[in-house]
C-alpha cells in the first residue's frame, strides 16, 4: 500500500462562475514512505493546488486522497490527522510568523498537537537544531530575525510538528546561493534521520536533481513521471511546456543536436563530464 | 475561499453605459437610491425594475451576475423582511399562532422593504460593474473638488481609496495563504466558544497587518521613486469628458423620478 | 564619456547598526551599459541601489546621479526621474488598478502634458510587451508580467538609468527570463542604462560588466568572462561560478584545452564540439 494516494483527483476553482478554472485535471499518483519526489512544474501547472489537497486544506471536486489507503475526507477526525502527519511548507513561510517568541513560534504546532510541555520543548530543540537556529535566538521576536532565520524559523514549525511526510513550496526561493545549499542540505538531513518522506515543490531544476523521483505537471496533468534520469530523457518536451532545463541538461542536449553521440538522460555535471572524456580522441567532433 | 467573493467587482466592457462619464453614473447613482425611496406605490417599484433591467440588458450584465452579488446580502434580507413580517402593529391580522401575528401591512412592509434593498443594492453593484474602481475614486475626485477650497486634501483621499482598492484582492490573497499556512499547522479556527475562536485569530491577523504594514511601506518608497510629490502640479493622463450620452442619460434618470412621483400621486 | 553614475569613496551606516553596509566604495557608472551586482545576502548591494536615486543618501562619501548631488534635497525628484527604480516584490509597488493607469502615475506626478503621457504610456508598454495588457487589472498578472508593468511605469518618466533591485528574486523560470529580455533589450535599444542586482549568477552573464560585493565593498570588478573566471574567489565569497564555468573547469582538469570564457551554455556546447575535433 502507498502511503499517499491521488485516485482521479481532479479541482476547479469557482465553479459555476464566469471565473470558473479546472487547476487540477484527473490526476492520479501514488508516493511510497521514504521517497523523495520532486513536483515539477511552472506557476499555473496545478503544482500547488494539488499540494493543498495532501493535507485537506482543499477538497477535491472529484476523485479522492488516500492517505495510508484510507480517504482523509472520510471524517473530522481524518481530516485533523491529515493535517499532521502530512506537514506543508508553503512558499515563503516567514509570513506566517506570528508569536512574540521564536521559541513560541515553533511551538505553535506542537502544542496545537496537544503534547504536553516537555515533549513541546524537545521538539521544538531538536526542529531548531535541525534547521540550524540557536538557542540563543530563542528568546528573540521573530521579527528581529534577519530574512535566512526568518525563514529557518518557519520551517523549524513544521518540522516541529513531526510529520511522517514534509510537503515544501519553494523553500529556498529568494535565498542566495549558498543559504539555499545549507537549508536544503539540512532537509535532506531531517528526512535521512526521520526516515521520513519528502515532496519538493519547485521549478528550480538544480533542486529537483536531488530527488529520486521526477513528477511534472502542465496544464493540471502528470506529465511526465519517473527518474531524474528517466525524465530528463524528454528535454524536448520539458522545454515546449516551458521549464528550463538543469545546465547539464541543457548543454547535453545541445551537443547532441550538433551529432554528438551522448547518452539520453545525462543531468549532472559529473554525468556529463565523464560521457564527454569518454567521447574524446574517438573523433566525435566536426573535423 | 475567500477569493469566489464577487462583491463589487468591475466587469469591463465597451457598452453606453460603461462609456458614460462617471460622474454622471455617481449622480445617477445618488439620484436613483433617493428614487427608491420616493417609491409610493407597487406601479413605482415596476418602474424602478424596468429601469434597472432596461440598464442591464444595455450593460451587458447578466442579471446572474447580479444575483450572484447579493448572496452574501442574504442574511440582511431575510432578517429585514422577518423583522418586518412579525414585528409590524396593524389591526388587519392575517395569521396568529401564539406571540406571533402576521398582519396585512407587515406583509405589505416586508415585502416592499425587501424590494427596496433589492434594488438599492443592484443599482449601486450595476455602478461598480460597470465603472472601473478608478474611474469611480477620478469621479468623486472631480466631483468634490469644490471641497478642495476649503482645504479638504480631496487628491490623497482618492488616491487613498484608489490604492485601498488595488489591495483588496491583493490582501484577500494573501488571507487565504496565512490561513492555509496556519492550518497546516494544526490551527482550529472553526472550533470552540467565541474567545476561543477570537484568540484563534491572532496567529491570521498578526501576520496579516505586519504583512499591511510591510506592504505599505515598500509602496510608499516605490511611489517615492515615480516621483510622487502630493497632489500639487499632477496632471492626468485621461481627463474626464461630459458627452452626449451623458445628457441623455441625465434626461432618462430625470423621466424615471418623474415617473415614479406620478405614478405616487396615481397610486398605481 | 562622462560617468552617469559616479560614486566617491561612499560609506553607510543603517540607523542603530554597528556594521557599516556599505564601507568606502567608489564607482563610475557609463552611459548605454548593463552593470550586474552580486553578491550574498547582507554584502551591501540592495543598500548601493537605494543610494543610486537617492532613496538613501551616504553617511559619508558622494553619489552624482547625471553630474547632481544625491545629498542635496533640491535635486530629489530631477534624481529621482534620471534614475527609475524596479523592487523585487511585484504586488507592492504597482499603485492602480488598470495597467495603464499605472504606468501612468510617474508622468502625471510629473506634470506631463495629458496626450503626452499617453503616448509615452503607449510606447513603455510596447516597449516591455505588455501593450495588449494595458486594460487588465495587475492582480490577475503572472509575477513576470507584474515587473515589466513596474518597468513600463519607469520607463514612463523617460529615465536614463534603471535600477532593478533582486526584480527576479521571486519570479518563476519564464518570468525570470522575461524581465532580464525586457531589460537587456532597454540598454541595447535604447541606450538606457541598467544596473540589475542579483544573485543568480547566469543573469550576471548577459552583463557588460559585473560588481561582486562583499562587507559594502567590491571586491570584484570586471567582465562576466574575466569575473567567472575566478572560482575560486567567489567561492569565498559566498557565491558559486555558472554551471558552465563549473563544467569547463572540470574537463579542463581532465586534460581538455577549453576556453574558459564560454559562458552561456550555447558557448559552451559549441567550445566542447569545436575541443572533441
Amino acid at each position: 500500500m502507498s502511503l499517499i494516494e491521488l485516485r482521479g483527483l481532479t479541482h476547479i476553482y469557482s465553479q459555476g462562475t464566469p471565473f470558473e478554472k479546472k487547476a487540477i485535471d484527473d490526476v492520479s499518483l501514488a508516493i511510497e514512505a521514504g521517497q523523495t519526489v520532486a513536483l515539477i512544474g511552472h506557476t499555473g501547472s496545478g503544482k500547488s493546488t494539488l499540494i493543498s489537497h495532501l493535507n485537506a486544506l482543499l477538497k477535491p471536486s472529484s476523485g479522492t486522497v488516500l492517505l495510508d489507503g484510507e480517504d482523509i475526507f472520510a471524517s473530522k477526525a481524518s481530516i485533523r490527522a491529515a493535517r499532521f502527519r502530512v506537514g506543508v511548507v508553503f512558499q515563503y513561510p516567514e509570513y506566517q510568523l506570528f508569536e512574540e517568541t521564536v521559541f513560541a513560534d515553533i511551538a505553535y504546532g506542537p502544542k496545537n498537537l496537544k503534547l504536553d510541555d516537555s515533549e513541546v520543548d524537545r521538539r521544538v530543540r531538536e526542529a531548531a537544531a535541525f534547521v540550524g537556529l540557536d538557542a540563543d535566538q530563542f528568546d528573540r521576536s521573530p521579527l528581529e530575525l534577519s530574512g535566512g532565520q526568518k525563514r529557518r524559523a518557519a520551517v523549524a514549525g513544521v518540522l516541529a510538528m513531526e510529520p511522517d511526510v514534509l510537503v515544501l513550496d519553494e523553500p529556498t526561493a529568494g535565498l542566495d546561493p549558498a543559504g539555499r545549499e545549507d537549508l536544503l542540505a539540512r532537509l535532506f538531513r531531517w528526512r535521512e534521520v526521520r526516515g521520513a518522506t519528502i515532496l519538493l515543490v519547485t521549478h528550480d531544476m538544480s533542486i529537483a536533481n536531488r530527488c529520486e523521483r521526477l513528477v511534472v505537471m502542465s496544464g493540471g496533468r502528470i506529465v511526465l513521471d519517473g527518474t531524474p534520469e528517466e525524465v530528463f530523457a524528454h528535454d524536448g518536451q520539458l522545454v515546449s511546456i516551458g521549464l528550463d532545463l538543469p545546465a547539464a541538461a541543457h548543454i547535453a542536449k545541445l551537443l547532441r543536436e550538433r551529432g554528438l553521440d551522448l547518452p539520453a538522460g545525462i543531468y549532472t555535471l559529473d554525468r556529463l563530464a565523464e560521457a564527454i572524456l569518454a567521447l574524446r580522441g574517438k573523433g566525435a567532433g566536426p573535423c | 475561499m475567500l477569493k469566489d467573493i464577487t462583491l463589487g467587482q468591475y466587469f469591463p466592457g465597451d457598452t453606453v453605459v460603461h462609456r458614460l462619464d462617471p460622474r454622471t453614473k455617481l449622480i445617477l447613482t445618488v439620484a436613483y437610491i433617493a428614487a427608491i425611496f420616493m417609491v409610493g406605490s407597487w406601479g413605482g417599484y415596476a418602474l424602478v425594475f424596468a429601469a434597472l433591467a432596461a440598464v442591464c440588458a444595455v450593460a451587458h450584465i447578466k442579471p446572474r451576475a447580479l444575483l450572484k452579488g447579493l448572496k452574501p446580502l442574504v442574511f440582511i434580507i431575510v432578517f429585514t423582511a422577518v423583522l418586518n413580517l412579525f414585528f409590524t402593529r396593524g389591526d388587519d391580522i392575517l395569521f396568529q399562532w401564539k406571540f406571533l401575528r402576521v398582519t396585512y401591512t407587515g406583509v405589505e412592509r416586508a415585502v416592499s422593504m425587501v424590494l427596496r434593498i433589492l434594488l438599492l443594492v443592484s443599482g449601486t453593484f450595476l455602478l461598480t460593474y460597470t465603472t472601473s474602481p478608478l474611474a469611480i475614486t477620478d469621479g468623486l475626485e472631480k466631483l468634490l473638488s469644490p471641497l478642495k477650497k476649503l482645504r479638504v486634501p480631496v487628491y490623497e483621499l482618492s488616491l487613498m481609496m484608489c490604492i485601498a482598492l488595488r489591495f483588496i484582492p491583493t490582501l484577500i490573497e494573501e488571507t487565504d495563504r496565512i490561513m492555509s499556512a496556519q492550518k497546516a499547522r494544526g490551527a482550529d479556527l472553526e472550533t470552540g466558544t467565541l474567545p476561543e475562536r477570537a484568540r484563534a485569530l491572532l496567529p491570521l491577523l498578526i501576520p496579516l497587518f505586519i504583512s499591511a504594514f510591510r506592504r505599505a511601506d515598500e509602496l510608499a518608497l516605490a511611489m517615492e521613486c515615480r516621483c510622487y510629490n502630493g497632489g500639487e502640479g499632477r496632471t492626468r493622463m485621461k481627463e474626464l469628458h461630459m458627452a452626449w450620452r451623458d445628457g441623455a442619460a441625465f434626461a432618462l434618470g430625470a423621466a424615471l423620478i418623474a415617473g415614479i412621483l406620478l405614478l405616487r400621486r396615481l397610486g398605481i | 564619456m562622462d560617468p552617469v553614475i559616479r560614486i566617491n569613496n561612499i560609506s553607510y551606516t543603517y540607523p542603530g547598526s554597528d556594521r557599516p553596509a556599505l564601507d568606502g566604495l567608489s564607482l563610475d557608472i557609463l552611459p548605454g551599459t548593463f552593470t550586474a551586482v552580486l553578491g550574498s545576502n547582507g554584502s551591501g548591494k540592495s543598500t548601493l541601489a537605494k543610494h543610486l536615486n537617492a532613496i538613501l543618501v551616504p553617511t559619508a562619501g558622494k553619489v552624482y546621479v547625471d553630474g547632481m548631488d544625491t545629498a542635496d534635497e533640491g535635486n530629489l525628484l530631477a534624481i529621482r526621474r534620471r534614475a527609475g527604480m524596479v523592487f523585487q516584490n511585484p504586488d507592492n509597488q504597482i499603485v492602480a488598478n488598470v495597467v495603464e493607469d499605472d504606468v501612468a502615475f510617474a508622468p502625471e506626478n510629473l506634470g506631463v502634458e495629458p496626450h503626452e503621457i499617453r503616448r509615452r504610456v503607449d510606447e513603455a508598454l510596447k516597449q516591455v510587451g505588455m501593450y495588449e495588457f494595458r486594460m487588465h487589472a495587475p492582480h490577475l498578472l503572472s509575477g513576470g508580467q507584474k515587473q515589466r508593468v513596474a518597468i513600463a511605469g519607469v520607463l514612463a518618466m523617460d529615465p536614463q538609468v534603471l535600477v532593478l533591485d533582486e526584480p527576479t528574486a521571486m519570479l518563476d523560470p519564464r518570468g525570470r527570463r522575461e524581465v532580464l529580455d525586457a531589460a537587456e533589450s532597454l540598454c541595447r535599444e535604447r541606450g538606457i542604462t541598467v544596473v540589475l542586482i542579483t544573485h543568480h549568477m547566469d543573469e550576471a552573464i548577459r552583463a557588460d560588466r559585473v560588481l561582486v560585493l562583499d562587507r559594502g565593498r567590491i571586491a570584484l570588478d570586471g567582465t562576466p568572462r574575466e569575473i567567472f573566471a575566478q572560482t575560486g574567489a567567489l567561492q569565498a565569497l559566498r557565491l558559486t561560478v555558472p554551471e558552465t564555468t563549473a563544467l569547463i573547469s572540470r574537463l579542463n582538469a581532465a586534460g581538455m584545452d577549453l576556453p574558459m570564457d564560454a559562458l552561456t551554455p550555447e558557448a559552451c556546447a559549441a567550445a566542447i564540439w569545436e575541443a572533441l575535433g
